[in-house]
């Protein structure tokens, strides 16, 4: 079992850094189609990381050792979470629990690293960016937790391969009200939390009103590359597991090489699917203004904290 | 209708000068530039002031002796003025005298002391000085009030330009704007050219005002010497300027709502943007427009198809219906950076900035050269916010379609003459011109030989930069940029 669950951890790390750059890209190929634009391949993010790691790493003067360590726990953190997640299979270590508490602490970890490396050359842009991060975070984390946390009363467990096993065994369960106003809010909350739109706009240039660029102007050569990796990670492992409790199929509940694949073959589907639907979505979108930010977040709390109420009232009946 | 305006010139004195302007201004005149001309044995001040009434363009000039260069501060009157005093104690060195703020305005802060660089004995490259002490910017202070220094390098392809913030959390307590980083001698470089230089100069003193500015010069230098032309000609020149007014507001259509995250319609707008450079092209050579102009007449290659234009009007039309119909992008753009009627009025703005705060202002109908057409007519927001900016752009797309199209019929097929006319001085010539940004004035002074002896030339973004800090009171930073597109003044015609 220690071995299965260390080969699927392998497996899940592996598939994920292979497929998130393309991921990326799909996604910016299907909104530069969409505009009417040519698009610069799916392969672009893959080149512009190789890229970036071949460079050397330019510092502003003042800053600290956490320029460098940053990106390197924020790829880190995102590294656990896909190991964690169930995106290929469902079998878990048994004594490091793919626990939901678990999940959003470490991916609390990456908000902070990716907040201190923006705050740490001490410009105003890294700062501001840093600053209206944590008051994303700040509201965002809650919901990730209270979303995940109705879909575990029903199961009476928290951990994700257990809630993910129990969807595919009564598919019922995820048309289910509950389940339907959870995804809703986890749904928001992920947006919110990997810095797309209408929260943040991932491609502007603007200084002023960026959140996750801001915090990375400071940033060159081989740090840029682990933050940005480290934040795409973030994007693909969050829709992975978006995907795992929508469509729970193609997962290995055991491991074999045939399973294994069956189950890599289903997540790059999984999220070519969510990634497309989520760029093309992103295109007929404007960005909100900063002050609105706290009003749509408010929003997808209250969906998962119905969802919540509404588990409970599910389970007594 | 077509007839240039009356202009007169009068004499004052020094004593006589703030009553002779403050006269002026009671009586509906706007302030449209203050020219200084080194002389032999004096500096000759000319405060040109204009009136839509009549196109009535009023002339006050003032000697100011040499060796003791300084003038009587109207900063009190209107505030244009006092930027035009600064302007000219920066580079001729004729002090304002009592002016009420009287900081450096276009000197560089590396430049040597004592020099002026539109001397006459003034090198024209001097090596930089120790930085005279930066740039006073008022510290605000109170709890958890911090600054944001942007710029001058930013993140984008834009001119250099700096910015400083003081915030509250995310909201704007004062910005304070610092320009003229780039100095490029354009006046300088003026002095001394002949006519058909001046206008390839003119051209370029900013990229996208090519019609707006050389139009402005030759008009300037026809009235100095004399040259009259023809009804066809002029109405060329109109359609190149609605032109020039098409392919701007098109594209800031589109970055403005680039500018919230909708960057589906700047897409689109690029598109039709390219498709009208490319009439441009097919128009006069030149995408931007440039090489049609001549003194005495103009030269196209051919006239726009009316039908391609409207095509791309209805096009745009659409876009921003669509645009507005999001319910995000009309939430970022209604009541974002209002620039108040009053405040815009004490300020003298221009163009579209003053035409989306209720201001009726156009030089197309107050300082007519050529008969538009029963279809022109001003636009006019009143909200003053970046929708009203946005709308006025919209519609005046729309206006100037309908101008070209009847200009095209009018002209049925004839593309201008250019009769190089031959320029003999001495004279004095006043351009005035409604560029897409708004009002551009030239004033020309000929020598004897035809050639330029003083150029003074003044973009609407020298009197409408000032309205930014004053309409982001109240604006939270991430509002900023979307704010800045809104107004889109230009550096390059702010700082020659």
């Amino acid at each position: 079992m220690r071995l299965d669950a260390a080969v699927l951890a392998v497996t899940q790390v592996v598939v994920m850094v292979v497929l998130t750059p393309l991921l990326i890209g799909l996604m910016r190929q299907v909104r530069s189609r969409l505009e009417g634009r040519a698009g610069a391949g799916i392969a672009q993010p893959w080149r512009d990381v190789r890229k970036l790691l071949a460079k050397e790493v330019l510092k502003a003067p003042g800053t600290s050792w956490v320029q460098a360590t940053g990106p390197v726990v924020l790829v880190a953190s995102s590294l656990v979470l896909c190991a964690l997640i169930p995106l290929v299979g469902t079998v878990a270590f048994p004594l490091i629990p793919d626990d939901l508490f678990v999940v959003v602490g470490v991916l609390l970890i990456g908000t902070v690293a990716l907040a201190l490396v923006g705050l740490d050359a001490g410009s105003a842009f890294g700062g501001m960016g840093s600053s209206r991060h944590m008051t994303i975070a700040a509201l965002v984390e809650p919901t990730v937790l209270v979303a995940i946390y109705a879909l575990s009363v029903p199961i009476g467990s928290s951990a994700l391969s257990q809630i993910v096993d129990s969807r595919m065994q009564s598919p019922a369960s995820i048309a289910a009200p509950v389940s339907l106003l959870a995804l809703v809010a986890l749904a928001i909350a992920v947006i919110a939390e990997t810095s797309r739109m209408p929260v943040d706009n991932p491609s502007t240039h603007l200084e002023l009103t960026m959140v996750h660029e801001a915090m990375t102007l400071e940033s060159s050569g081989r740090d840029l590359a682990w933050l940005e990796l480290g934040s795409w990670l973030r994007l693909a492992a969050l829709l992975g597991l978006i995907g795992a409790l929508v469509l729970p199929w193609g997962l290995a509940t055991e491991i074999t090489p045939l399973t294994l694949l069956i189950g890599v073959v289903a997540v790059t589907i999984k999220l070519a699917i969510l990634g497309a639907v989520l760029a093309t979505v992103e295109v007929f979108l404007a960005k909100l203004r900063l002050f609105r930010v706290p009003e749509l977040l408010a929003g997808s709390f209250v969906l998962a904290l119905l969802a919540v109420t509404a588990s409970y009232l599910t389970v007594q009946a | 209708m077509t007839r240039p305006g009356y202009r007169h010139a009068r004499a004052v004195t020094a004593d006589d000068l703030p009553d002779a302007v403050q006269a002026h201004l009671d009586d509906g005149y706007q302030v449209a530039m203050v020219a200084c001309h080194e002389d032999v044995d004096a500096f000759r001040i000319v405060y040109v002031l204009l009136r839509a009434r009549a196109d009535d363009r009023s002339e006050l000039v003032l000697a100011v002796p040499k060796d003791a260069p300084a003038v009587p501060s109207l900063a009190r009157l209107d505030y244009s003025l006092g930027r035009f005093e600064r302007e000219i104690r920066d580079l001729y060195g004729v002090r304002p005298l009592e002016h009420p703020l009287p900081r450096r305005l276009v000197r560089h802060g590396h430049w040597p002391k004592r020099y002026y660089p539109m001397l006459s004995n003034a090198t024209p490259d001097p090596a930089f000085d120790q930085d005279i002490g930066s740039f006073p910017f008022i510290e605000v202070e109170g709890d958890g009030v911090y600054e944001i220094p942007v710029g001058p390098v930013h993140a984008g392809l834009i001119e250099p330009g700096h910015f400083r913030f003081s915030v509250v959390g995310e909201t704007i307590l004062r910005m304070k704007a610092r320009l003229w980083f780039v100095h490029r001698g354009i006046e300088k470089l003026l002095e001394g050219t002949d006519p058909g230089t001046a206008i390839q100069v003119a051209e370029r003193i900013s990229g996208d005002t090519a019609v707006g500015h050389s139009l402005a010069i030759t008009m300037a230098i026809e009235e100095a010497a004399g040259i009259a032309v023809t009804d066809d000609d002029r109405a060329t020149r109109a359609l190149l300027l609605e032109l020039e007014r098409l392919h701007n507001h098109v594209a800031d259509i589109g970055a403005l709502a680039n500018d919230v995250g909708y960057g589906l319609m700047n897409a689109h707008a690029l598109r039709l943007r390219e498709d009208l450079l490319r009439i441009n092209q097919a128009t006069t050579g030149h995408r931007l427009l440039r090489g049609a102009i001549h003194i005495g007449g103009t030269q196209l290659i051919a006239l726009p198809d009316p039908a391609r234009l409207q095509s791309i009007a209805d096009t745009v039309a659409e876009l921003s219906a669509i645009t507005i119909g999001n319910a995000t992008v009309r939430d970022r753009f209604i009541g974002t950076s209002v620039l108040p009627e009053n405040q815009a009025r004490r300020l003298g703005v221009l163009g579209y900035v003053a035409r989306a705060s209720g201001i009726d202002i156009d030089a197309r109908r107050d300082h007519p050269f050529a008969d538009l057409g029963d279809d022109f007519r001003v636009v006019q927001e009143s909200a003053g916010d970046v929708m009203s900016r946005y709308a006025v752009r919209v519609r005046e797309v729309q206006v100037s379609t309908a101008v070209i199209n009847h200009l095209t019929k009018r002209l049925d097929g004839r593309t201008g003459q250019a009769h190089p006319a031959a320029v003999f001085g001495p004279g004095s010539g006043l351009g005035i011109v409604e560029g897409w940004r708004g009002r551009i004035a030239h004033r020309v002074e000929l020598d004897a030989s035809g050639h330029l002896a003083r150029a003074k030339i003044v973009d609407p973004s020298f009197v409408n930069w000032p309205a930014l800090p004053v309409a982001l009171a109240d604006t939270i930073v991430p509002d900023f940029p979307l704010t800045n597109k809104s107004f889109n003044q230009s550096y390059a015609g702010n700082d020659l």
